[in-house]
């Protein structure tokens, strides 16, 4: 498989008024190559509740968004720490470690992770002290 | 449910109107939640038929219902959107009200006049 389109941005620590331009851009450009709605909604979702993730939780990253000469999607979010102590615990609905300020912007719910693995057909995610990375896939079909 | 109907129902004030014809339009189900993730995991089909009821009053409301495809926001309470988020709103297409109900107001007077919910649209 080779990539076709690839794009790329980054993300700033606890950047709460940016929070989520870089999902809109992502929806944006997936768009505009004419993915299937269905399929462009999983991904905007799976990418915003991400990107907030990154905002609110890491100390800064990047999003990388790539399109593969089969047509599906891929979507990468690195950060550079301070990693996820229990991934399982992170995984289920309802957990969280959310600040006050990530919930008066409605999110830290404990719903990120569950609702990204939910929409996405493919989800890897790796996580220690130097960092935690997510990778994301998606079949365009017409669902 | 006509979006007129449902703005008159609840005596709604218009924030910004990005299109006047969507107030003809039907809308069949309704979703309200304060919490944005709640309304990402659970708005997945028909969003353009439904609408987001939330007493949260940000530009992450915004931003949830650009990614759902919504098109229709009520806040409760009277709250309204500070200016530089009005403009975003009116830059991506929505068409937002505020009515001086509370959230269980607002939700219990337009089920009542038929306008449903969302179970189990999501698993389908």
């Amino acid at each position: 498989m080779a990539v076709i389109l690839h794009e790329e941005f980054k993300v700033e620590r606890n950047d709460y008024s940016n929070a989520g331009k870089i999902s809109s851009r992502v929806k944006d450009f997936l768009k505009q190559i004419g993915v299937n709605p269905k399929t462009l909604r999983r991904i905007a979702v799976a990418c915003y509740e991400a990107e907030i993730n990154l905002v609110i939780h890491s100390d800064g990253g990047m999003v990388y968004m790539d399109v593969m000469d089969d047509g599906s999607i891929q979507l990468t979010f690195e950060d550079v720490g301070p990693g996820i102590p229990d991934l399982e615990k992170a995984l289920t609905p309802g957990f969280s470690t959310a600040s006050n300020e990530a919930r008066n912007l409605g999110f830290g719910a404990g719903m990120g992770l569950p609702n990204i693995k939910r929409v996405s057909d493919g989800f890897d995610i790796t996580s220690s002290p130097e960092g935690t990375t997510l990778k994301l896939s998606f079949t365009d079909r017409n669902e | 449910m006509l979006a007129k109907d449902i703005v008159q129902a609840i005596q709604a004030e218009p924030l910004s109107i990005w299109n006047n014809n969507l107030l003809n339009k039907d809308y069949s189900m309704a979703f309200a939640s304060d919490l944005m993730s709640d309304a990402l995991a659970m708005i997945q089909n028909y969003p353009e038929s439904t609408i987001l009821i939330t007493g949260l009053c940000n530009s992450q409301v915004l931003r949830t219902a650009e990614m759902l495809d919504i098109e229709m926001i009520i806040f409760v309470r009277g709250k309204k959107l500070p200016e530089e988020s009005l403009e975003i709103a009116a830059e991506m297409g929505f068409n937002i009200f505020t009515t001086e109900y509370t959230m269980y107001e607002t939700c219990g007077i337009l089920f009542g006049k038929g306008l449903g919910g969302i179970r189990g649209s999501h698993t389908s």
